[in-house]
């Protein structure tokens, strides 16, 4: 502290003569190049965190699974006679199936039927042995979370595609992206890392809470209790 | 702005105790804690540590025998109306992290525990100690997990938890009404685990609202109470005792003063609504 105090007396006192004025002589032309320096390095670094964010940020936070099968939705929906609902079922207690379990699909698939890869993987590897397969569910909730498919099926009349877009005619399964630090879907986050703007038409719906609560504002004019969504 | 919440058909779940038929054999907790996931400690002698949604509580008269007569008193969540229709339950109006709210179509008081933080402000509030605090992270016998219920959510250390009258049963019997086209659910429908599991019928749950459920006229009964009723807290759990002493139990009043009748005292929160 000392040692600066003395030199800046010091120097300030010898200023007025010599030192004052030849700054402002040599040192304008370097600056305005330092000046850009300084300006492109800031965009360079603020690109850069830019491009990390949006771009690799994402790549890091989610990993890839694929499912245990690649099920091709489109063919068994050409085949079934009732829609999503063949396999997808309300139970009469009025609760939802979901995922269909090993029993609906031995109805068909007791042996191979068409011999197609993932068909005979399906059958040696699950069928055979009696395995449920660890289906990775796109749309799952944490356990706090009560959802009623039957108060938006049949209560609101909304269709499946309304939330879950086109998986229904999709011929191959999407990746499944589990959020590293969180365990659940990227589904529910959406796929939209920003989440700015709406999805494309047959892209699932986002289904982080504000998302219902949105959508329960503009259709049902409030955005409900607590307890409306969760146990 | 919350009144415009409001559901135009709204229900207002309550309880009906008759205090005359309970044996305080404690089968009402025993439900409780099997039906809503409720954590247990190996020792549970120190009852200041307990968690439990519903409490037999016992009451004595106070007097020398042949004259001493006791009570149990089950306590669970009042899931209070607050006075007037405005749902200003004591709990409510304190949470700084709207972890609990009234719902204005089932008068149900909420509970979300990813929400809270634990700072059990509703707890202070509560003159009926309704509210209990998770001091430690659950914790079960082995393979007892198995048998836990998939429809209420496990609580963790530092949240405070309470009785929800069951809501997902709520929720469950409305599945079933959406699936069968049915907008209104009937009396055995929708019925919480305590009444459902009390052996000598004590415990009567339905809408106080609906004429047609047995809760409507019980409430009216010469015989009702609420807990501390002059605390205006407008409680859903009424009380039937033919005991006086026991009605007098149920607040706190100065010597001179005379038992309250409930008839002169209920509130209807909804009946004002209409002129909004």
């Amino acid at each position: 502290m000392s040692s600066t105090d003395k030199n800046q007396t010091v120097s300030s006192e010898a200023a007025p003569d010599s030192v004052t004025p030849e700054p402002e002589i040599h040192d304008s032309p370097p600056s305005t190049t330092s000046g850009w320096a300084v300006f492109m390095f800031f965009m360079i670094g603020f690109v850069g965190s830019l491009l990390s964010g949006w771009i690799l940020f994402p790549e890091l936070l989610y990993s890839k699974k694929e499912q245990p099968i690649d099920f091709n939705h489109a063919i068994h929906l050409d085949l079934v006679y009732d829609g999503c609902n063949s396999c997808h079922y309300f139970r009469d207690d009025g609760t939802f199936a979901g995922v269909p379990g090993m029993d609906s699909c031995v109805d068909c698939h007791m042996d191979v039927m068409t011999g197609a890869p993932e068909e005979v993987k399906f059958v040696d590897e699950y069928v055979t042995p009696g395995i449920e397969v660890p289906w990775l569910i796109y749309s799952e909730q944490p356990d706090c979370v009560f959802f009623s498919h039957s108060a938006h099926v049949i209560g609101a009349d909304m269709s499946c595609e309304s939330c879950h877009g086109d998986i229904g005619t999709s011929t191959h399964l999407p990746v499944y992206q589990e959020n590293r630090l969180t365990g659940y879907s990227r589904d529910i986050w959406g796929h939209s890392i920003s989440r700015l703007g709406k999805p494309e038409p047959g892209e699932p719906k986002p289904m982080k809470m504000n998302d219902c609560a949105d959508c329960h504002l503009e259709k049902m004019g409030h955005k409900g209790a607590c307890f409306q969504c969760h146990k | 702005m919350k009144e415009n919440n409001n559901h135009s058909n709204a229900k207002r779940y309550g309880m009906v105790i008759d205090l005359d038929k309970c044996t305080g054999c404690g089968s009402c907790m025993v439900a409780c804690y099997s039906e809503n996931n409720v954590p247990f400690k190996t020792d549970e002698t120190n009852k200041l540590d307990s968690l439990n949604w519903i409490r037999v509580y016992k009451i004595s008269n106070n007097k020398p025998y042949p004259h001493s007569e006791v009570c149990y008193l089950p306590m669970p969540c009042m899931q209070c109306d607050g006075i007037g229709k405005h749902g200003h339950s004591p709990c409510v109006s304190v949470c700084p992290a709207v972890a609990t709210d009234y719902d204005y179509s089932t008068g149900i008081v909420s509970q979300i525990y990813t929400r809270c933080f634990g700072c059990r402000y509703c707890m202070a509030a509560c003159p009926y100690h309704a509210r209990k605090f998770n001091w430690w992270d659950p914790v079960w016998p082995a393979d007892m997990e198995k048998y836990l219920s998939p429809n209420v959510s496990a609580r963790m250390r530092g949240v405070v938890e309470k009785c929800s009258f069951c809501f997902h049963r709520y929720q469950l019997a409305r599945d079933k009404a959406y699936l069968e086209k049915r907008q209104e659910l009937a009396e055995d429908e929708y019925q919480t685990a305590c009444a459902q599991g009390c052996p000598t019928g004590a415990i009567t749950f339905g809408d106080l609202n609906n004429k047609s459920h047995a809760v409507y006229k019980l409430k009216k009964s010469p015989t009702a109470f609420r807990l501390l009723e002059r605390l205006e807290t407008n409680p859903k759990v009424y009380y039937l005792s033919s005991k006086s002493w026991v009605r007098r139990a149920g607040d706190n009043y100065l010597a001179h003063e005379e038992t309250e009748k409930i008839n002169n005292k209920v509130k209807e929160p909804y009946e004002a609504k209409e002129h909004l």
